[in-house]
């Protein structure tokens, strides 16, 4: 066993972290104590790395009470990738990855055309796991902070079926009091970081001196600017292929960037920044002047309530 | 970065109609703490002038969801989140509409503070008092009264002094103890953050100087140990002998506090012990207090179970198998009283049948009644039977021990919440 931790003074409230991470570990041991079969997403983003280790803290000495799933658009970092599948030996825990391409060759998901961002398509994605799988709940990193349709979401979120979030008809939630009951086919949605904000994520990352994918930090990268954002060109994937090319006219310059977020490589953006440790992303986070979806999800721009919508038709 | 001056989380429910300023108020204190980033602003600034105002028009950024807008409902409470830089705040904003009830009381219930606007032109009014009435229900020690729209009575002193008087008188009948009050303007922004120039008058803090100093409310360590437990850790590691035997109880001290070596009970069983070892994710701890999250390893060999409880021996909670409880209905489905409801208290589940409503609230005016059903909204003092017994202190004493959900075995709906009252004669 390590050394003992710092513990609580008598009189003493828990620090905010300390709270936070309390209030998570809780959630976490409710969904594995309700639900029959449930499952934690781990994309390798910066929040489901805080969710593996909050699932620690939970659980061990045992193993955890649920799977790491990801649902992989085929369009990812491939450093991400290959963080997400360390990340999962190292913890000796079971990793399932579905994919969107798996998906699109069954039919359920058919693309406008090639280069359609497939972020929304890992509804379908998820839906198709969880029948598989017969997962009734699933543990995810959203935040509420993150968007105003998050605002309103609960820690248990129920959907229905077809994986819709209805708002009208969400469960109550009071005290700490969770209800994660469901019929089958039903499945709840829960999120242990939910009150947690992206300072909060970052200032637990530098305490808990959690590893990230590399291209979290600041580095040098090949960009075109599209309505002023940098817009990563020529990302390699996983197979060595080179994916979203700079489109005719558009000029490639090189940009010290990092990203804040990190998803399917069609929507996300990365920020300029010299940010190259962790504690300096904090001081950076906690005087940045932008939201964190504002400054880098090109897919949430495209009307005010996309987010609320991709969430009815199943989304995370 | 958790300084010595980290004075940690505090919660707090906002309460007022749509044109008391409450949505004003709320991007007024984001707003002046800087936590609305450039683009919010910036989306913000664009709708304002859209829809022809000079200034920003801070209220937009509680606005709704879409699905709101459109159907011109209310989805209850919306969790909005900012820092001074000393504390974390966590606001619940609770909208107001016909649903009023039921959305504070979900907000109230995690909240160590409630703010209570009162439009300074309008006075204490009907909601004013069932905004006070609700936060002593639900067990919120500490009220602030914030005066607001000033700027439209001329900052005028006596305006504020004779609402307070008001306030007063009615709340010492209403058994408040804890208020404190504040003018200020939301609009203007003044003694929101900054004091502004118009109240000089006003020598107390501002309303973010009594955020930041409010003690938080919930869980004193002084009270008797309470652990529910809500998950058992049995490795059973072949690789590793020393975990061959572990037993780990996981739960979250819901009240008191623990250091190795203190003698124990667990509940229902009533068997004694000991703790033997304190973990977060293995880890070793000394002591452990209310609101930690960690794993108790025992040093006898005791069947327990997710839904048991450890408890201090020489003051357990009551074993109770018949409840007396304030009860609010939050389902519009009324409630049936042929049935049998779940109910979940702590990390237990029972089944439960009402016995008899002894009579329902008024929230406005406090008037006790009788009552054959309760729809949606409605208060009431009642009593069920339950098919296994709970383990409960009152609310007044420990919320997390005195307070449970109804669910509806059916449709699986979370349909009420319960405040066990201290006068249940029905202790075994």
């Amino acid at each position: 066993m390590n050394a003992p931790l710092p513990t609580l003074r008598d009189d003493a409230r828990l620090s905010h972290l300390d709270w936070l991470e309390a209030e998570a570990i809780h959630i976490m041991r409710e969904v594995a104590g309700q639900c029959a079969r449930p499952a934690l997403l781990f994309s390798g983003g910066k929040d489901s790395v805080c969710l593996l280790r909050i699932a620690e803290k939970a659980f061990r000495p045992g193993r955890f009470p649920f799977p790491l799933l990801h649902i992989d658009t085929g369009h990812n970092y491939r450093e991400v990738i290959e963080f997400r599948d360390r990340r999962a030996a190292e913890l000796g825990e079971r990793l399932i990855v579905r994919s969107v391409e798996d998906s699109i060759h069954r039919g359920s998901v058919v693309l406008k055309h090639a280069d359609e961002s497939r972020n929304r398509h890992q509804s379908v994605t998820l839906l198709e796991a969880i029948e598989e799988f017969g997962f009734d709940g699933c543990i995810g990193g959203a935040r509420r902070d993150e968007e105003k349709a998050r605002a309103k979401e609960r820690i248990m979120s129920f959907r229905d079926e077809f994986g819709q979030w209805d708002p009208k008809n969400q469960r109550p939630e009071l005290w700490n009091l969770y209800n994660a009951r469901t019929h089958v086919g039903e499945n709840v949605r829960a999120f242990p970081i939910s009150n947690w904000t992206e300072l909060d994520v970052w200032q637990y990352i530098e305490r808990e001196r959690l590893a990230l994918p590399s291209i979290y930090f600041a580095h040098e990268r090949e960009v075109v600017l599209r309505n002023g954002l940098p817009v990563p060109v020529n990302v390699p994937l996983a197979s060595g292929e080179l994916t979203s090319l700079p489109r005719p006219g558009e000029q490639v310059v090189l940009r010290r960037v990092r990203f804040r977020t990190v998803g399917d490589i069609s929507c996300t953006a990365p920020v300029e920044s010299d940010a190259d440790t962790v504690a300096r992303i904090v001081i950076e986070t906690a005087s940045t002047d932008l939201t964190e979806r504002g400054a880098t999800r090109l897919d949430d721009q495209t009307g005010d309530a996309s987010m609320e919508q991709r969430k009815r038709e199943g989304y995370f | 970065m958790s300084t010595p001056e980290d004075k940690g989380l505090l919660r707090f429910l906002t309460c007022g109609s749509v044109d008391d300023g409450k949505s004003t108020l709320i991007g007024r204190l984001l707003h002046d703490s800087r936590a609305i980033l450039a683009d919010t602003l910036q989306a913000i600034e664009r709708t304002s002038a859209r829809r022809g105002m000079e200034a920003i028009d801070l209220s937009l950024l509680t606005d709704g969801l879409q699905a709101e807008r459109e159907q011109g409902i209310t989805i209850d409470v919306a969790y909005r989140y900012f820092s001074s830089g000393r504390r974390k705040f966590i606001i619940a904003d609770a909208p107001g509409h016909e649903q009023y009830t039921r959305n504070m009381v979900t907000a109230a219930s995690t909240a160590d503070l409630a703010i209570i606007l009162i439009d300074a032109r309008r006075g204490v009014l009907t909601q004013t008092r069932r905004h006070a009435q609700l936060a002593a229900l639900l067990g919120i020690p500490q009220l602030m009264v914030a005066v607001n729209k000033m700027d439209l009575v001329d900052f005028a002193q006596p305006v504020f002094e004779r609402i307070r008087d008001d306030f007063l008188a009615f709340a010492a009948g209403a058994g408040i103890e804890q208020v404190r009050f504040v003018p200020m303007s939301a609009l203007r922004g003044d003694m929101v953050v900054d004091r502004g120039e118009h109240l000089y008058w006003y020598d107390g803090p501002t309303l973010m100087e009594m955020l930041e100093s409010a003690p938080a409310a919930a869980a004193p360590h002084a009270h008797p140990f309470r652990f529910p437990v809500q998950w058992v850790c049995r490795p059973q590691d072949a690789a590793n002998p020393l975990l061959h035997d572990y037993r780990g109880f996981m739960g979250r001290v819901e009240a008191g506090r623990i250091a190795i070596g203190d003698a124990v009970s667990v509940l229902p069983s009533g068997l004694s012990t000991t703790v033997r070892a304190i973990e977060i994710g293995g880890d070793a701890l000394l002591h452990a207090g209310a609101e930690q999250s960690v794993a108790l390893v025992l040093d006898d060999d005791i069947d327990v179970s997710r839904g048991d409880m450890i408890v201090a021996p020489e003051k357990p909670p009551r074993v109770l198998r018949q409840i007396t409880a304030d009860l609010c209905w939050l389902s519009d489905l009324p409630m049936d009283r042929a049935r049998t409801y779940l109910i979940r208290h702590t990390t237990r589940e029972v089944r439960a049948k009402l016995v008899g409503i002894d009579h329902r609230m008024d929230v406005n005016t406090l008037e006790r009644m009788p009552a054959e059903r309760l729809v949606m909204n409605d208060i009431a003092r009642v009593r069920f039977k339950l098919a296994q017994p709970v383990f409960a202190d009152p609310y007044a004493l420990n919320r997390s021990t005195g307070a449970f959900v109804v669910i509806d075995d059916s449709t699986y709906n979370t349909v009420a919440a319960g405040m066990i009252v201290a006068d249940a004669d029905a202790a075994e």
